[in-house]
């Protein structure tokens, strides 16, 4: 039966149609991945913090509901976790968003400060290589992953040059750099000892933590611990919640994606791509079964079921799903990088996100197959003669 | 030797519309065929010819009479014994009714391809042979709008008969073209038809071409009204 691949020559005739119909389906596949992968991006970048710190176990405060919106606990729920067997060390982890301004053009921004023990850090060595600067008062890291708008940190700390400017109302000098990226919740940051911590935010009361970091004994099992941490602490004082590390990034994507408009937002941008590609690939498909209905009268009267002029339908539908598909994929990976150098957010083509919306697509132009041959049951041979 | 007709039609009507638009357009139809003979049907545009044509050629349901072709009742049969039945039958259009992206040479194979036990070599070398004998054989890798008028319905004709079909049936095959392509269209129609021993029906109105017929029909308000032997 398909000797003679009927579907592509007649789409290959009419090269300019066929044209609009790539730019139509590649269109939505660009709107598509354009979708998911901010969506994505912002996941990632949200979490990035909280899958670079070294621990297996988190204390959160249960009223916080995201680092942007972070409640303090006591922090000897955290001293008291070393009481449980399995526990090896525990990092009291201080958040805090101050107002970082520019040294160069005297602008001001909001800025994350990470506050933790030099003597007892979080980070491990390949983000953070050198904890010494932050021993002296009002020093900090900076994060040169951070936006611009926080100023040209890096390029004038390469220079040598001494960096100062004002944090919070208070004088800070830059002691050093590292790298970890900037989310959608906050721009920049910076990373400080726990005691310039508490001197930036004067308000806040002693003894009381943002994050509780705790991690394990080698070889001891991370389930059993994390349940009797929970029926110590969770249970009996309220006061704590224990997350596991995944836990702990699962808390914070959940905000995200549930608790702002912007899951909502991005995967209503997606179903419109989705949209869009439907009526432009039903469009292309209803003019070329009408402009073909006489030669498709004439097949049936030649004998050709039915079901064949369907499958001609359906496969020149997949088709142009496959020709649209690897121009969007390419374009789009193109705008990943635009969109990676111009923001900073990890925005990556995984192999995931493009099978995904290469189904997308198929599932897509099937479905104005669908409705198109509706158009080849008209198609009566009786009218021909 | 008798043989068996191949279409054999008896007192066949046959109606448009339905309730008070009702229109009946054929009456009491009844004729046959042999095997292998020419028939040519003349008529008034509007008489009833075309629609005959569809009946035969199971393209439309039969819905009082008998009609049997290829030994298959038409009247009240399967949709599904209708498709496989028409495979067995060669049409001729008016308009050529080419595919439009396919070249001659594929035209002529998709008329092949239906038959499952030809294998796509053979397709391709029958359809070849087929253009030849209709003397278009270079112009097989062509394209319908690069052919004339009269080339495209010797690919028609070419499409038609290459499954060797019982049964031809041809509704005014010369009517877009000129005098001379017309005659030569008829004639290859005729000589393909002879080696092959399929029959003809073929809807005229041109009086050129009335000499190729074994017999000529008469329709005249959807009434087969007299039938005479053709001069030979």
């Amino acid at each position: 039966m398909f000797a003679i691949p009927l579907a592509w020559l007649q789409l290959k005739r009419e090269k300019v149609r066929l044209l609009v119909a790539l730019a139509g389906i590649g269109f939505a596949v660009i709107l598509m991945f354009i979708q998911f992968g901010f969506q994505d991006a912002l996941f990632d970048s949200a979490v990035s913090l909280h899958r670079n710190i070294e621990g297996d176990i988190f204390l959160i405060s249960p009223q916080s509901t995201a680092l942007i919106a972070m409640e303090q606990f006591p922090q000897r729920r955290l001293y008291q976790s070393l009481g449980v067997s399995g526990v090896e060390s525990v990092s009291p982890l201080y958040l805090g968003f101050a107002t970082w301004r520019n040294p160069t053009n005297r602008k001001t921004r909001q800025i994350l400060v990470i506050g933790f023990e030099p003597d007892n850090p979080i980070f491990n060595q390949t983000i953070v290589s050198n904890l010494a600067p932050i021993r002296l008062p009002d020093t900090v890291l900076f994060d040169r992953a951070s936006r611009e708008e926080f100023g040209p940190i890096g390029e004038l700390f390469d220079q040598q040059k001494v960096v100062t400017t004002e944090l919070s109302g208070r004088r800070v000098t830059v002691g050093g750099l590292f790298k970890l990226g900037a989310s959608f919740g906050a721009d920049g940051n910076l990373i400080t000892s726990d005691i310039n911590f508490l001197r930036l935010f004067g308000q806040r009361k002693i003894g009381q933590l943002d994050v509780g970091v705790i991690r394990l004994q080698p070889g001891a099992d991370r389930e059993q611990v994390l349940k009797r941490l929970e029926a110590t602490l969770q249970e009996s004082t309220k006061d704590v919640r224990v997350l596991s590390k995944e836990g702990f990034v699962e808390f914070e994507r959940s905000y995200w994606a549930s608790s702002t408009a912007i899951g909502f937002i991005f995967t209503l941008g997606a179903a419109i791509g989705f949209v869009v590609g439907t009526v432009i690939v039903y469009q292309i498909l209803y003019t070329d079964v009408s402009d073909h209905l006489a030669e498709y009268a004439t097949l049936k009267a030649m004998g050709y079921r039915n079901l064949y002029l369907l499958s001609v339908v359906f496969q020149e539908a997949f088709i142009l799903a496959i020709m649209g598909y690897i121009p969007g994929l390419l374009f789009s990976t193109g705008l990943y990088n635009l969109t990676r150098n111009a923001t900073s957010l990890p925005i990556y083509m995984t192999t995931q996100r493009s099978l995904m919306v290469f189904c997308l697509t198929v599932i897509m132009c099937m479905m104005s197959g669908a409705i198109a041959v509706r158009r080849v049951q008209d198609a009566d041979p009786a009218d021909i003669f | 030797m008798s043989q068996e007709p191949v279409i054999a039609i008896d007192r066949v009507n046959h109606y448009f519309g339905s309730g008070r638009l009702r229109k009946q357009i054929l009456f009491d139809i009844t004729a046959e065929i042999q095997p292998g003979e020419i028939v040519i049907m003349m008529g008034p545009s509007g008489s009833g010819k075309t629609t005959l044509l569809t009946l035969i050629g199971a393209l439309r349901s039969t819905q009082e009479g008998s009609m049997r072709v290829l030994g298959q009742e038409l009247n009240h049969a399967d949709h599904g014994l209708l498709v496989p039945l028409r495979r067995n039958i060669g049409y001729i259009f008016q308009a050529h009714n080419l595919l439009n992206s396919l070249t001659a040479r594929q035209n002529v194979q998709m008329s092949l391809e239906l038959h499952s036990e030809v294998s796509e070599r053979e397709a391709r070398r029958l359809s070849e042979e087929m253009l030849e004998a209709v003397g278009l054989r270079d112009w097989a890798g062509y394209y319908p709008h690069e052919l004339s008028g009269g080339q495209k319905q010797r690919v028609a004709i070419a499409r038609a008969l290459a499954s060797h079909p019982k049964i031809v049936l041809a509704d005014e095959p010369t009517a877009a073209l000129d005098k001379q392509s017309g005659r030569d269209v008829v004639e290859i129609m005729q000589r393909l038809a002879k080696q092959r021993g399929s029959a003809i029906l073929l809807v005229t109105h041109d009086n050129r071409i009335l000499d190729v017929a074994d017999r000529i029909i008469y329709m005249e308000d959807g009434r087969l009204s007299a039938l005479e032997t053709a001069p030979i």
